[in-house]
């Protein structure tokens, strides 16, 4: 039996008549009567000691309700915030973490560091008033640039991390790597910079905090991907509230791509001062503030080498790579160099040996932490562009090198020599796939047509790899993870026989209302209308770990198939009760009951009803139809596939036009093709803009931010991107029961990689992104 | 304090309001209209677009004062007695939005587009809607939900 909207339709989103109608509720449309309204000075330097703070003018000005500093928080008895990964050092000691106070409290470490909080009846006496604060700034020598930083005589930012270092952290058996180059053909060697970028979710962070007097309760309505987090991290470390005395609720969000992850300094003093003034208080970011303050992404400045024998056969692969913190380390910064990008270096490929080794480090510049892909989008940088040169280097093909050093379909479960065990994949037939859709053999005769009209062409492959399914709970906890990063899900049929399936996943784009509901309409046989998946709130779900690293459906979605199953075995009994039959003899199937080897049947519906309504039920049976479930994955996902990017650019201005892109993605089963093709463009356009048209820029003599609005910062736009060509192999993955693997940041993984190398192979030379028709040209004219 | 009035969605509406005040917070906050979203703070998003007389126009760069006796539409005023205005219902069947905090104004912008230019390539869809920027679609399929739309609208 088939079943409508089941798993598989391209269903229209349920979510979208309340975004296209102008309904849906973002942070900043909500209101409380009684409300203050919050604004953050910030400090113009990059890096000051405060010698004093003088409120007494501002605190005088019409309107304020109240202002505080980091000074009345720390007298509060407030922690500082946190990061919830522990990375351990070659030399065995862990990583460097400096306090990091929500408002600074003897000195100001980056444009925009948080120095005192103005609350007011209207946002605009708030900024009047701040404008009368005097800070006595005793400024110093700021550093942005990562390498400067971890130099000799650098500027010392923290005093707990002597030469800025937070760690110095290796993977791999260097004597191995070492060995294999000693003996190796040929070496291919390259130096890649992977340029800061700003997340720009559209809708910029805000917070809205509550108290209740009389209860001692505490709301934070706030932009977060993950609430049960946010609100664990405020308790647990923050000392803001008991967890019980504690609701955290992200209604709509717009937009995350990782940067609403993190526990930000903003949201925790809202709360904090909510209770102090004994009112709602509301902060919203403007856009400026957000590129002053959402973490940044990337970062990375990277040398590897790789070694291969006469064959063109891989035998070692060996990485240094220096990456930018920022000046504070963010709530899962540490992770991203380390264990999100290292044990991705094995790529699509079989290496019998590689060493990395990433040095981290402070600067004077907004912290950097997961940003769509995290840390998966440098390693594919790292490894694409690697084969790439060194395909070149040896005369061949650069797809038929990839092919030849693919780990082979039935290798499968194959260790890397970087711990991740892949369990499944295709990497030559999405090759061969991307290499068809694109007519590969057909580029050379388009070159030449280029070259005819004036222009350069070029094409370029990224065969990308992702650990996703973040994440088995042991695993990470091995690794130095605080969290356990499993799913909950609750699956609770009301008794008219509509289900309401509460998540710990949280979505903010991805369309979970319509995915998840597919689920249990596909399960259960329940019309997806009458489905509603309920998020968001930590007072209405069970605990959960939210959404990032490509997760809700591979571990949130198992967790509702858990429930699900728990449902079913619930059901049989009550049908088997009612109708009279044995147990085993109750037949399954898209949510209708039947007596085997006879026309005997009841619906999930029939079923719940009489589990709410028990007047002939079972003896030994509680009534009811609900049941949660706990879901810690066996392993990560991979994701994986190929792309191809075609480029054509005019000489005469350096402009790369995209004319062709074709993206081949194994996502194991698909749930909604519609959607997972929505994520693609996305992802591919996020990092079509990281390699042409992005980067965060600090002048480094003063540590100003010189890209703070879309002025200066390039966001791609409708006229900037191509369509894409899109489509999927289907290898289902082994560890869980959707056999999904996630979707969600192959695009911006694999993107930049391949356009970069097409961009390489027209120019004949290497640029660093983002590839703006500036360098382009310059890389042409030798300029 | 000063008196502004104007038509919004076709009802009458009239506040005292500070003369400063833009006509994106005049919607929001005045007159509750949350569908229209503030998403920069230098006029490049569009997120706020609405139309003033029938055109499009970024609601951050107006002052409610410049909209005195104007007829204004924000993105609740687009659907007619319950009926999605066509441009809704294609970004809707095409997967045009997904976060969706671009849609209102990406919606009001396509609205003008395609009255300006009733059967746009695809080209002139995606230079027109330079304004307004999405961080989650990559535009294909707002692309795809514009064209659509203008079909159906009759281009
Ligand atoms: S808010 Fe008006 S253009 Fe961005
Ligand atoms: S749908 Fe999220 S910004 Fe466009």
């Amino acid at each position: 039996m088939s079943v409508e909207n089941g798993i598989g339709a391209s269903v229209r989103r349920k979510e979208d008549q309340r975004f296209i109608t102008g309904n849906g509720h973002y942070l900043d449309d909500m209101n409380k009567v009684g409300q203050a309204y919050g604004y953050f000075l910030r400090s113009p330097h990059a890096f000051a000691k405060i010698k004093s703070i003088d409120l007494s003018a501002a605190k005088a000005a019409p309107g304020v309700v109240d202002i505080f500093t980091g000074a009345d928080m720390v007298a509060d008895g407030i922690g500082g915030l946190i990061c919830g990964w522990g990375i351990t050092s070659k030399d065995g000691s862990p990583h460097n973490a400096p306090p990091h106070n929500s408002m600074a409290v003897d000195a100001v470490r980056h444009v925009g560091d948080q120095v005192a909080f103005v609350i007011a009846e209207s946002l605009e006496q708030a900024k009047n008033a701040s404008e009368l604060i005097e800070v006595d700034y005793d400024v110093q020598t700021p550093v942005t640039n990562i390498a400067k930083a971890l130099a000799p005589g650098a500027p010392q930012i923290h005093e707990e991390a002597p030469g800025n270092l937070c760690y110095d952290w290796e993977l791999g058996d260097k004597a191995a790597v070492d060995a294999a180059f000693a003996n190796a053909a040929h070496v291919s060697k390259i130096d890649l910079v992977n340029n800061r970028l700003s997340p720009n979710p559209m809708e910029p962070r805000a917070a809205l905090g509550e108290y209740d007097m009389g209860s001692g309760d505490l709301t934070l309505y706030t932009t977060s991907q993950n609430p049960h987090v946010a609100r664990l991290i405020m308790s647990a470390f923050l000392g803001i509230a008991p967890e019980n005395k504690l609701r955290v609720v992200a209604p709509d969000v717009g937009g995350g791509f990782g940067s609403k992850i993190f526990v930000y300094a903003e949201e925790t003093t809202t709360i904090w001062a909510a209770r102090k003034i004994n009112r709602p208080v509301k902060w919203t970011a403007d856009r400026s503030e957000a590129f002053l303050t959402d973490a940044h992404g990337r970062d990375h400045v990277t040398h590897a080498e790789l070694a291969m024998d006469n064959d063109g056969k891989i035998l070692a692969f060996r990485v240094s790579t220096q990456a930018n913190m920022g000046a504070y380390l963010s709530t899962f910064a540490s992770a991203v160099p380390t264990y999100l990008y290292g044990t991705l270096l094995s790529g699509q490929y079989k290496i019998p040996s590689i060493y990395v080794e990433v040095q981290a480090g402070f600067t004077n510049t907004t912290p950097v932490d997961a940003y769509r892909g995290a840390g998966r989008p440098e390693a594919t940088y790292v490894v694409e562009r690697m084969m790439e040169t060194a395909a070149r280097d040896l005369g061949m093909d650069p797809t038929e090198f990839r092919l030849k050093n693919f780990i082979q379909p039935d290798a499968y479960p194959y260790e890397t020599p970087v711990i991740m065990t892949y369990d499944s994949g295709d990497y030559p037939l999405a090759m061969n796939m991307a290499k068809d859709m694109i007519d590969y053999s057909g580029f050379a005769a388009r070159k030449a047509q280029s070259e005819a009209n004036g222009k350069i062409r070029g094409i370029g492959t990224a065969a990308y790899i992702e650990a996703c399914g973040i994440a088995p709970s042991a695993a990470v906890g091995s690794l130095g993870a605080g969290v356990g990063l499993w799913e909950s899900a609750e699956v609770r049929f009301n008794p008219t026989g509509s289900v309401t399936v509460f998540t710990g996943s949280h979505s903010h784009g991805q369309g979970h209302e319509t995915t998840f509901a597919q689920i249990i309409a596909d399960k259960l046989g329940v019309p997806i209308e009458s489905v509603e998946v309920v998020h968001g709130d930590t007072s209405k779900v069970p605990f959960g770990m939210g959404t990032y690293g490509s997760r809700s459906l591979a571990v949130g979605g198992s967790a509702i198939v858990k429930a699900v199953d728990k449902i079913v075995e619930k059901s049989k009994k009550i049908a088997a009760h009612l109708m009279e039959a044995s147990v085993e003899d109750i037949e399954h199937d898209h949510g209708v009951f039947s007596v085997a080897g006879t026309d005997k049947q009841m619906t999930m519906g029939e079923i719940a009803f009489a589990a709410y309504v028990p007047h002939n039920y079972p003896a030994d049976l509680e009534p009811g139809m609900a049941e949660n479930a706990f879901y810690d994955p066996l392993n990560f996902t991979f994701p994986a596939g190929t792309h191809i990017a075609e480029v054509e650019i005019d000489p005469s201005t350096g402009i790369v036009d995209i004319v062709d892109w074709a993206a081949v993605d194994d996502f194991g089963n698909v749930i909604n093709p519609m959607i997972v093709e929505g994520q693609v463009h996305g992802g591919v356009a996020q990092g079509v803009g990281q390699a042409l048209l992005e980067g965060v820029i600090y002048d480094e003599e003063s540590g100003q931010l010189l890209t703070g609005s879309y002025m200066d910062y390039c966001m791609p736009r409708a006229d900037d991107l191509p369509n894409f060509r899109v489509a999927t192999t289907n290898t289902p993955c082994p560890s869980n029961p959707l056999g999904v693997k996630g979707c969600g940041e192959a695009g911006a993984i694999a993107a930049p990689a391949a356009l970069m190398n097409a961009i390489v192979n027209a120019l004949g030379k290497d640029i660093n992104m983002p590839a703006t028709p500036e360098k382009v040209w310059r890389a042409i004219n030798n300029n | 304090m000063t008196t502004v009035s104007m038509t919004v969605n076709g009802k009458q509406v009239s506040a005292d309001i500070a003369p400063n005040t833009l006509l994106v917070q005049f919607i929001r906050e005045n007159l509750r209209l949350t569908g229209t979203h503030v998403g920069c703070d230098t006029s490049q998003c569009g997120a706020c677009t609405v139309h003033v007389d029938g055109d499009s126009v970024k609601a951050c760069t107006m002052l409610a004062v410049q909209a005195e006796g104007a007829d204004v539409t924000t993105i609740e005023g687009l659907a007619q007695n319950g009926e999605l205005h066509p441009m809704q219902a294609a970004f809707k069947e095409n997967h045009g939005l997904q976060c969706g905090f671009c849609t209102p104004g990406m919606i009001m912008s396509a609205v003008d587009l395609v009255k300006r230019n009733p059967n746009p390539s695809e080209e002139t869809i995606r230079t027109e809607l330079e304004g307004n920027i999405c961080r989650c679609t990559g535009y294909h399929n707002i692309v795809k939900s514009v064209k659509a739309a203008a079909e159906n609208m009759g281009g």
